[in-house]
């Protein structure tokens, strides 16, 4: 049972990868508004902001790459409502196959496709000054929370997938996430919030997330943030997993 | 268990309401093994209904339900094994080439040398020529055709067809015509749904008519003529067709 959930989600993901290189602008797409967000702060709105560091550039990266996830991630609900529509998830359901092989694959597609979106941004932070003396272990541990991350979010994008009645719908919920980043200590220090802003700022899964990848980048001590953003990342993983596949199973009975 | 004795598929007092909906109120029928057996029945009749039971797609609120001799509630894993169905609406991945739908398909089914089967279906769907083509560029007759090739890989006991032709133009028609009647002669259990009336009459062995949550005929093309009124004197020679027999049945 095992062998066979585990061929059948690689033959699956095959697939939908294929979707991914066959329409490679969704990349490109996923990467316009980070990398516009990412050029208008560092080149208009970011002499006036005062971090106390350095690189403007290397400061805003993290928020950055968690706006491209939160963003790509939307492209999941979509291809799931697409197979829902299409008709090919009800041709799959009446097939011998592994019955949730169907949602990983398109779980698994949703990691790399959002991986390779981080690259293509990290890659034009590059060309604009962002420089980092992280070793291979921080770099490893970055892309580990990032991944993470995509996962979490990945399965909270499934459920739209599974149960919106338009396209609009099924794609309309990571907006939010988008602006999430906003409030937090993404493009400035909260110690300049007032209050209540700040209050929620604080303490939002963005900026403890932040707040660690940057001191991985930036060859800081990580402190307690790492763990709370890890706290952050499983406990969201847990619970949109759980609603995900309790939306999947009222589905296909 | 003995498989080969059973009839290919077997309805008894099946029963489905979507909320007050009564859509099934008691469907009983027997679809023997290697025989083309049409359900038909207006829209909204409750055709795809019955088929999504059948596939264990939809639980039905009572009677019972076997394919290939496994019942649908107790042993859906098993029916899955024993049939495909092709939807109402085909269901095509249209970003991947046709050979590539076929491939993926038959890995899905777990069979040795899907590039073959691929091969071998495009063949004979006379699709070799679209095989690297992506989906979205074919017509409907093409697409439809394509469906019903996937429905084949593994060659499945039982095939089920949920309107196969509808939507479809001339040339389409006939193309999945063929396609049905190649899979009679191979003796493939098909179960086909449609509005059409001489669809039912040309492809199928038996017909049943499902009306108001039953079926209120079942039989060979030739009984089911013998059930017209016989009132009906006239003195230009004509064949009563199934139309006819549909409209008086159902009383229009
Ligand atoms: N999921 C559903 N929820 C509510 N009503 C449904 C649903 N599916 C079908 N129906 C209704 O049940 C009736 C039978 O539908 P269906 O089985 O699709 O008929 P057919 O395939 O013969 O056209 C129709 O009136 C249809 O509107
Ligand atoms: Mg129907």
């Amino acid at each position: 049972m095992t062998m066979r959930f585990l061929g059948d989600t690689a033959v699956l993901t095959g697939r939908s990868l294929r979707h991914i290189t066959r329409s490679l602008d969704t990349i490109f797409t996923t990467t316009i508004t980070p990398i516009a967000m990412m050029l208008l702060f560092v080149y208009v709105l970011g002499g006036a902001i005062r971090t106390g560091s350095d690189s403007y550039v290397t400061y805003l990266l993290p928020g950055i790459l968690l706006i491209t996830i939160a963003s790509g991630i939307a492209y999941t609900s979509f291809r799931l409502f697409m197979d829902m529509k299409s008709g090919i998830f009800e041709r799959l359901r009446s097939m011998p196959i592994a019955r949730s092989s169907v949602l990983w694959a398109h779980v698994l597609t949703s990691l790399v496709a959002n991986l390779l979106s981080v690259v293509v941004v990290v890659l034009v932070a590059l060309l604009i000054g962002f420089r980092s003396s992280a070793g291979l272990p921080a770099w490893l541990a970055v892309t580990g929370i990032l991944l993470l991350f995509t996962l979490a979010l990945t399965w909270l994008a499934v459920i739209p997938g599974l149960s919106a009645k338009s396209i609009d719908g099924a794609s309309a919920f990571s907006y939010p996430l988008i602006f999430l980043p906003v409030i937090s200590s993404a493009f400035v220090p909260t110690d300049t919030m007032p209050g209540p802003v700040r209050a929620f700022a604080e303490h939002q899964p963005v900026t403890s997330i932040v707040n660690a990848i940057r001191a991985l980048l930036t060859q800081q001590p990580v402190g307690t943030d790492i763990w709370i953003a890890l706290a952050w990342c499983v406990g969201i993983l847990v619970v949109t997993f759980g609603l995900a596949m309790n939306v999947y199973r009222r589905k296909i009975t | 268990m003995t498989t080969q004795q059973v009839p290919a598929i077997q309805v008894r007092g099946l029963e489905k309401s979507y909320e007050d909906l009564r859509v099934l109120r008691g469907v009983d029928f027997e679809v023997a093994r290697g025989s083309v057996f049409a359900l038909l029945g207006s829209n909204g009749a409750g055709k795809t209904t019955t088929m999504r039971i059948l596939a264990t797609l939809l639980k039905a609120d009572a009677g019972t339900a076997a394919v290939n001799g496994f019942d649908v509630a107790t042993h859906p894993a098993n029916v899955r094994e024993s049939l495909s169905l092709t939807g109402q609406f085909a269901a095509v991945d249209e970003i991947l080439s046709g050979r590539e739908n076929l491939v993926l398909v038959a890995r899905l089914r777990h069979l040795d040398r899907p590039g073959e089967i691929a091969d071998e279906l495009l063949e004979r769907f006379s699709l070799t020529d679209a095989a690297a083509r992506k989906v979205s560029t074919y017509s409907g007759g093409m697409r439809r055709r394509l469906d019903i090739a996937m429905s084949l890989v593994g060659d499945p006991p039982v095939i089920f067809l949920d309107e196969p032709t509808t939507g479809l133009d001339p040339q389409g028609r006939i193309e999945v015509w063929q396609a049905v009647r190649q899979l009679a002669d191979q003796g493939t259990t098909v179960l086909l749904t449609t509005q059409y009336l001489d669809e039912a009459e040309h492809l199928a062995d038996r017909i049943a008519i499902l009306h108001e949550g039953r079926i209120i005929v079942n039989g060979t093309l030739a009984e089911l003529k013998r059930l017209l009124p016989p009132a009906r004197i006239e003195r230009v020679e004509k064949q009563p067709t199934l139309e006819d027999v549909f409209l008086s049945l159902v009383g229009r």
